[in-house]
């Protein structure tokens, strides 16, 4: 366990001891000594991130296969929220039985490493034989619908957070492995969020998608744009391989396609007619809220090092 | 005889250990829970807890709403011609799950009455869960409501009736089917119903009717 925080991998997660503990001193320590009681509502939610950094940081050091099997746990938590919020027929009762499986089928590719079954079998494979196996209900009313959500849900819950899992087999250019791209990816996205949410309650005046989020500013979104700009470079070196250009580039990439993940989402819940995915986490909502931006950054992270970081390794 | 405080003879700390090791962690992962105003719920009996029926599973997740510490005290009913046959289910249903069987219909023209033994429950002091459906039904329909309830309530006036909506498992698990299929489930606890229950059918309709205001409350998930 202690061999994985070497390569600057313990630097970090010092680093997010200490943005958990400057949280808690602005959630419970600030208003005390003001003599107030602080918004219960942030409070539980650092409380949360305490939490969830736990589980994960511990997952992460555990090993690789813990590190996996926590991935793949997150996806059947998304996977059910995601089933569960999204209005089937009941005639496919069955077939979700058949979708889950599509979890166990895809993690075997990242534990055995196998990037060409990874990287085909939900786009490719179940993309083609899923609509057949609703077919077979004799059922078409609905069919597109159900065929399409039920295709949608995989690809975000499964295929796309299934690329942090893949982080972590991918051979090692920089001494803190596939730890610290996995690391790397995960804070830089969850810092953005923050930062976004930060920014935005702080500045934010222009609305920058009324419609579906309405809290969300053009001043959030640059704000949290920037800080995550100058986080990205400044640790890019400690646990990855990533030089100065390229980091930048992921720097302003990552938190713009987090924005899209996090507005796209909330398009689905408005649709959906509900706030939160669920109440799992307290603060939060449940794990499709926490992840939304992650479905969107971990494909977008991992192709960018696979072309450029890795291409000339292969 | 079910209708003894401990039927089992097992030791008190059978049922929370089960519930606390088993069930919870087992709806939790293979199903996850949404649960609203879980606070409502009673702690000390003599109380009547009600809910909508559409799974075998609804009597542990019910059950699994409350504190290990009141689980020893809480008893629901549960249909003697189909859990009180013989062996395994009939074992489970009263020693672990706590259930007392109840005795749905005549036989042969006469029987005893079949709510004496959910009233002695209640005279110990005990916290009975019933389904006043009866039945399952057709997934996530809830059927009209029984007068056993009402009847009950009438004999032991002053006894809190306290609704609780659930919803999810007539798609997790319906009627009829072995595999479930991981889905949430949600459950919303209501406060004591105020109605008379001299007044079979009005009584009935408030419960019903506090029944369907909980389930408003629940996230929709409309199948079809």
């Amino acid at each position: 366990m202690l061999d994985t925080l070497r390569g600057g991998v313990g630097a970090v997660l010092g680093f997010i001891l200490l943005l958990l503990i400057v949280a808690t001193f602005i959630s419970e320590v600030v208003p005390r000594l003001r003599g107030r009681s602080g918004s219960p509502e942030l409070i539980s939610r650092v409380r949360a991130w305490w939490v969830m950094a736990g589980l994960f940081v511990l997952a992460v050091l555990v090993g690789k296969r813990v590190g996996i099997a926590f991935v793949m746990l997150l996806s059947y938590l998304a996977l059910k929220e995601y089933l569960s919020l999204v209005p089937q027929r009941s005639a496919d009762r069955k077939v979700l039985l058949w979708v889950y499986l599509a979890i166990p089928l895809q993690y075997l590719w990242v534990f055995t490493g196998r990037y060409g079954m990874f990287i085909i079998t939900l786009p490719v494979y179940l993309f083609l034989l899923l609509p057949f196996r609703l077919m077979l209900t004799g059922i078409t009313q609905n069919f597109l619908r159900a065929s399409s959500t039920l295709h949608w849900g995989l690809m975000l819950t499964v295929f796309c957070l299934g690329h942090l899992a893949y982080l972590l087999v991918l051979p090692p250019l920089h001494p803190a492995g596939g730890v610290g791209l996995l690391l790397y990816v995960v804070l830089v996205t969850q810092f953005n969020d923050v930062a976004q949410y930060v920014s935005g309650k702080s500045f934010g005046k222009r609305k920058i998608v009324p419609q579906v989020s309405p809290g969300k500013t053009w001043e959030g979104f640059l704000g949290g744009l920037v800080a995550t700009a100058v986080l990205a470079v400044l640790i890019a070196p400690i646990i990855t391989p990533l030089n100065r250009w390229e980091a930048l580039i992921l720097g302003l990439l990552l938190p713009a396609v987090g924005f899209i993940g996090d507005v796209t989402m909330s398009a689905v819940k408005r649709d959906l007619g509900v706030k939160d995915a669920s109440s799992l986490i307290p603060g939060h909502g449940g794990i499709l809220d926490r992840v939304d931006s992650l479905m969107f950054t971990a494909p977008v992270f991992f192709h960018f090092i696979y072309y450029f970081v890795y291409g000339p390794y292969r | 005889m079910p209708d003894a405080a401990d039927p089992a003879g097992l030791p008190t700390w059978v049922r929370p250990l089960f519930f606390a090791a088993i069930v919870r962690p087992a709806l939790l992962i293979g199903f996850g829970l949404g649960m609203r105003h879980r606070e409502r719920l009673p702690q000390t009996g003599p109380a009547i807890v009600v809910a909508n029926h559409n799974s075998h599973l609804d009597t542990l997740l019910l059950l699994s709403l409350f504190r290990l510490s009141t689980l020893g005290r809480v008893r629901p009913a549960a249909a003697a011609d189909y859990f009180g046959k013989a062996g395994v289910v009939r074992w489970v249903t009263q020693h672990l799950i706590g259930a007392i069987l109840i005795e749905r219909h005549h036989e042969g023209g006469r029987r005893a009455d079949p709510l004496a033994p959910l009233s002695a429950a209640l005279e110990r002091g005990e916290i009975v869960l019933l389904f006043p459906e009866g039945t399952r039904g057709q997934p996530e329909v809830r059927e009209a409501f029984k007068t056993g309830l009402a009847h009950l309530a009438r004999r032991h006036a002053g006894v809190p009736v306290i609704p609780v909506a659930l919803r999810g498992l007539g798609h997790a698990l319906p009627k009829g089917e072995w595999i479930p299929v991981p889905l949430n489930l949600y459950a919303a606890v209501g406060e004591a119903v105020q109605a008379d229950p001299r007044n079979k059918p009005a009584f009935t309709a408030a419960v019903e009717a506090a029944i369907d205001k909980l389930d408003a409350e629940l996230p929709t998930s409309v199948w079809d």
